[in-house]
Formats: C-alpha cells, structure tokens, sequence
C-alpha cells in the first residue's frame, strides 16, 4: 500500500496542474508582453543612465527570483526531511535548474548594465559577488543530485546541502559586504536607489509579477516531468523484480503500483 | 580512551600510514604556493602584496583532497553501519572525524605555511598574523570539508563533488582570515575585528557542521 | 552459563513493517516478536528483503510503515550487534587496532588479554597483530565474531552469518549462538544457507 499512497499525491498534483499550467503560461506571457512593452518603449530613459537604465526591468525581477527560488527549495527541503513528503523532492529539484537559470540572468544583465557605468563587463560588486556565490551553490546542488542514482535517496542528502546553503548564504552575504567595503570605500554608483519613479515603479512590478508568473508554470511543468521521469523509473524496477512468466506490461504496473510480495 | 578520542586517533592515524592522505595534502600545499611565482612573476613587493592569500588560498585547496575518503571508506567497509549501531552519538562522530581530519591534513600545512611565506617575502610580522589566522581558521574548513565529504560519502568522484560544494561555503572564512592578516600588516585596517569574526565562523561551524553531516550520513545510508 | 553473564530480559518486536527502496516494495505487513534466549531465522530466496529487513531493525533504514519496539531493562542505544557483509576492518590497522576501536564504540573491553582471548576464541589468536588487510573472507568474518564476543550485547543481527566460513568457523559460531541463547540473548538471523544452530522460530520471506 505504501507505494500506491505515495504515488496518490503526485497523481492529485499531475491532474490539478494539468488544469493550472495552460492558465498560468498564458497569464505570463500576457503579463511578461504587457511589462515588456511598458518597460522599453513607455517608461522614460534615466536622466543619468539614459536608455541603459532599460536593463533593470530585466535585471531586477530575475535578481529577485533568483532568491525567490532559494527559498521555495529550503521549502521543499524541510517538507523532504521533517515531513517526507514525495511531492517536496520533486519540488526542490525542479526548482534548481529554474533558479540557477534566473541567477545566470541577473549575472550577465548586471554585466552588461554595468558596462556602461564602470567600464568593465565584471566588477567585484558586493552584490554581483554574492550571486555569483549563489549560483555556483545552485551547479553544485545540481550536480549533487546527478551524482545520485536513486532519486529519494539524493533528495534527501541535497535537501541537507539545500538547508546548510539557506543558513550559510547571509553569513556569505554580509561577508562580501565586509570584504567590499574593504577594498572599494563607496565608488561605485548604487544601481538602485531607495526612492524610485512611479513612472518606472510600476512597470518593474509588472514585470516582478510576469517574471514570478513564468517561474510558476516554468517549475509546475518541471515537476510534472520529474514526476513522469520517477515514474517511469519504478515502473522500470517493478518490471526487473517480476518472474518473466508473470510480467506485466508496463502501463498496467504504473496504473496498479504493482503489489508488493507478501510476507507470512 | 573514549570513543571520541580512540575515533580522532584512528581518523589522524588512517591518514598518516601509508595510503593515507595527509602528506600528498602537504606535498600539494607545497606545489601550489611555489607554482605562483611562475604565474604572477617574481617581482618581491607583488608577492609579499599577495603572498597571504596565497598562502591561505593554499590551505584552503590542499584541505580539500582528502575530503572523498573521509567518510567514503566508511561508507565501503560498512563501518559507519557499524557506528550507528554502535548507538555512538553520530554528530560526535563526524566531530571526531573533522578534528582528526584537521590533526592530520589541516594543522601540518598550516606550520608549514610560515615556512613557504619566507620565499613570498612575507614580513616576520605578516609571517606571524598568517600562522595565527590559519591555526584559528583552518578548522572551520575542517568542519566544512566534513559536510561536504558527508553529503558525498559513498558517491564515484565524491572528492571533486564535495570540493564544488565545500568552496562556496569557505568564502567567509576565507575573507576574514585575509583580511585579519592585511589589518595585522597594513595601519588602517582593522585586525581584532575581522580575527574574531573568524574565530566565530570556527565555533559556527563546530557546532552546525557534525549536526548537517550526521544527517547526511544517516540519510545517505536510507 | 555463569549467572553474572546473564542479560536482563529483552524483547524485540515488529508489528506491520512495510519497506520500500527507490519507490520499489521490498517487504510489508511484517509482524514478529523476539524475546531472550530465542532465534528467528529470517529465510527467502535473494532479493526477498532479508537483509533490508535486519537494516530497518537495526535502525539503519527507517520503514515505510510501522515500527519496530525495543523493550529492555538495559539502554536501548546499546542493545543491538550487527555481523554483516561489511565488516568494518581497516587494510591499514592491525587486527587488534580494528578490534579496540570497536570495543571502545560499542563498550567493550578494549585491554590486550581480552582480545587476544577472544580472538583466541574465534581461531585468530595467531593474526592480532597482522595488518587486517592479510586476512581471508573467511578470517574476516572471524574477526567480526570476535567483536561480538568483546562487547556483549543482548540482541545480534546476522546477516548470512555463515558465508565465507569453512566447517570449523561454522562450529564456532554455533557455538557462540548456542551460549547467546543460553545467556538470554536474542538472535535475528537472515540466511538462505543451513544454520549450525536450530531457530526457535522461522520467518520466510518470498
């Protein structure tokens, strides 16, 4: 019965997101079309930057995804190790690729914002520091779960890493802030200020909002096919452990969950 | 003896015989820092200028090789099922293994650094604030290379994985033992203060590292 | 048995274990109960779970379903021995190091005498101070009983505990199961080979 409860979660999941994806996909593209329009052709050039100041609308949101992620893996994590529920695993490891994704972004849109302004494609900027720390957290995450052939058993190891990473990522954070300080005393032009336009305010929200919309149905499809993938997976074990007399094809030991030999 | 401290011993004493790690670390530490100058060139005030991170940088790498067998052999020869068993407190042993490991692969480099400042041109007095900081920092790299080699125990290649995972998560440490050495050598800045920082990364890590890489352990076995 | 040897009594029961690895069942609906001076020989052809089931016991795999009671008088953290394919032998330490350093974990005696008996016991008197890399399979599994020996503990695990011993080893560890039971022990032993001691009581696996 075990695998036929635990397999009952991610079919409720496969037959609701089925339903949800085609909505939310369309919602992001119409959100991220809207944003993208107001961004680069409505909203006024920076009386400093000029156009330049354009890359933020990208830049941002995917800075803030980049994040945003992390914290629905460390999510995940604690749903994998304190409540071990399947659904959890699926979800951190979806998410990865995803955020690694979005931090590569914000990397290369930073770069080529601060072209302009510093003259060089790469500064050791406090905050480009730290999300590059980040996304090699992400490869390494990744490539921890690679090196795992047995699925629960690397969500359950990365989940650690994942946690370590959540506890250890403002301690990197603020030791990059020291360490910039240090060594370039505040010549670097904020890229952000506190006090915003409201005529560059809102399409930025826009844009956060499609940005956050395209990470949604960007992770439900990804788990869907971890899903399928695992699937497929156990579907391929429980065909190696039957008597070739009685093998069954594979549909009907996926739709059944196989039951498991009995014990007296 | 304790387990705790028969676990430190055979953990020091695994990587000193022959097939242990510690003295290819050693020699690697060795390598590393005399390599540099070929890079950068031999210009004396440069690499006295650089000659701490290098050093540091050094340790950092060199106490990354050992990290595959740390905890892999025990996963191979099924001791660590045996440990459990044993009902031993598992973050005190991966505590026992991390100190042992320091003992045998963190604390020779760590004397011989000094040693290899002199052809960097450090200062005596950039000589003394390298071997302090390292002697302080060097076993929150332990901790963390502990984690790391936990989460990988068991894994083909789990040496160079947990090298990738290990790194990142040393920056701090990293950061502020060279910076305490820049503020030990140079007036402005600050040494105290980045120094305790980084005795607070090592107590951190002391703590929080046997608890992560028991877990890992444990579930890496499930 | 003299009664100072004698261990407090101890029962050890399962009730509706279920187990999977990587999504595949292994076992369910197990139930069994093991009090002192008795033996289960856990039997099934391989890949029935006999092994994975002495590892949920042993509290090496969690269950996916049910649980497994340890009632003791004693601590329960230090109540179990596993003899399993890993033997936990360093190549690099001699036979007395690897044996000391588990006679420290699991609380047994760790002084010279003491091992040299028991490795006298198990026919490995001669091989203390060879490096545990000259050992056979055979030899190994030696050095495991006499670990066994070293530390006593009322609840012992065997997972094929005869593989790899020829017929004198065998009677060894009959004998050594037989004065276990006699001393109020409890054996869970999983085996598709013929035992040198008769279980009390059968669980087979399919």
């Amino acid at each position: 019965m075990g695998v036929v409860s635990s397999l009952a979660n991610p079919t409720r999941f496969l037959s609701w997101s089925s339903r949800l994806l085609p909505i939310v996909s369309v919602l992001a593209a119409l959100t991220l079309a809207v944003g993208v329009y107001w961004s680069l052709f409505v909203a006024p050039p920076d009386y400093q930057q000029g156009d330049s100041v354009r890359i933020m609308f990208i830049h941002v949101p995917a800075a803030y995804l980049a994040m945003f992620c992390y914290v629905v893996m460390a999510a995940a994590a604690l749903g994998t190790l304190v409540w071990r529920h399947p659904l959890a695993d699926v979800s951190a490891r979806a998410a990865a690729p995803i955020g690694a994704a979005f931090t590569f972004l914000a990397l290369f849109t930073g770069s080529v914002w601060g072209k302009p302004m510093w003259g060089a494609w790469w500064v050791w900027d406090a905050r480009l520091t730290s999300v590059l720390v980040l996304f090699i957290m992400y490869l390494g995450l990744i490539a921890l779960w690679r090196a795992f052939d047995d699925p629960s058993r690397g969500a359950k190891v990365a989940a650690i890493l994942i946690l370590v990473g959540f506890i250890n990522i403002p301690v990197i954070k603020f030791s990059v802030d020291w360490w910039n300080t240090l060594h370039q005393p505040a010549s670097i032009v904020r890229m952000d200020g506190p006090t915003i336009d409201p005529s560059m305010l809102w399409p930025l929200l826009v844009m956060i909002a499609g940005y956050t919309l395209t990470f949604i149905a960007l992770h439900l499809a990804a788990m869907r096919a971890e899903i399928y993938r695992r699937r497929a997976r156990t579907t391929e074990m429980l065909i190696a452990a039957r008597p070739a007399s009685t093998a069954v094809r594979p549909t009907e030991a996926a739709a059944t969950g196989a039951p498991p030999h009995t014990a007296h | 003896m304790s387990a705790f401290a028969a676990l430190i011993v055979q953990t020091v004493a695994a990587s000193i015989r022959a097939g242990g790690g510690a003295l290819t670390g050693l020699l690697f530490f060795l390598t590393v820092v005399s390599v540099i100058p070929f890079g950068v060139g031999p210009d004396l005030n440069l690499l006295a200028r650089i000659g701490p991170a290098v050093l540091w940088i050094g340790v950092l790498l060199s106490m990354l090789l050992g990290l595959d067998r740390l905890f892999g052999q025990d996963r191979e020869d099924g001791g660590l099922e045996l440990v459990i068993v044993s009902g031993e407190s598992m973050p005190l042993f991966v505590l026992a293994r991390a100190c042992g490991y320091w003992l045998a692969h963190g604390l020779p480099i760590v004397l011989a650094a000094p040693v290899l400042g002199l052809i960097l041109n450090l200062s005596p007095l950039a000589l003394g604030a390298v071997t302090l900081t390292l002697l302080a920092g060097s076993p929150a790299l332990a901790m963390i290379g502990a984690v790391g080699g936990a989460l990988t125990a068991g894994l083909a290649r789990g040496g160079m994985l947990a090298a990738i995972l290990v790194l990142p998560l040393s920056v701090p440490v990293l950061i502020f033992g060279v910076a305490a050495v820049n503020g030990a050598i140079a007036d402005p800045d600050p040494f105290l203060a980045p120094f305790l920082i980084m005795c607070a990364f090592t107590l951190f890590s002391a703590v929080l590292a046997p608890i992560a890489g028991a877990a890992a352990l444990r579930l890496g076995l499930d | 048995m003299p009664l100072e040897d004698a261990f407090p009594p101890v029962r050890l029961a399962a009730d509706d274990l279920a187990c999977e690895r990587g999504g595949r069942p292994i076992f369910h609906g197990l139930s069994f109960s093991l009090a002192g001076g008795e033996m289960l020989a856990v039997v099934g052809p391989n890949g029935a779970g006999k092994s994975s089931l002495l590892r949920v016991v042993a509290g090496l795999l969690s269950p996916s379903e049910g649980r497994v009671d340890l009632d003791t008088d004693g601590e329960r953290e230090t109540a179990m021995h596993l003899l399993a394919y890993g033997d936990g032998l360093r190549n690099v330490f001699t036979v007395k190091e690897n044996l000391r350093l588990w006679s420290r974990l699991y609380g047994g005696a760790a002084d010279d005498d003491a091992m040299h008996e028991a490795l006298e016991e198990v026919g490995l008197g001669h091989a203390m101070h060879l490096a545990a890399r000259a050992l056979s399979t055979g030899q190994r599994r030696r050095a495991g009983l006499a670990r066994l020996i070293l530390s006593p503990r009322p609840i012992w695990l065997l997972d094929e505990p005869t593989s790899g011993l020829d017929k004198d080893g065998e009677a060894i560890l009959g004998r050594m199961m037989a004065e276990h039971l006699a001393s109020g022990g409890a054996i869970l032993v999983a085996t598709h080979l013929q035992l040198p001691v008769a279980p009390t009581h059968r669980l087979e696996l399919q």
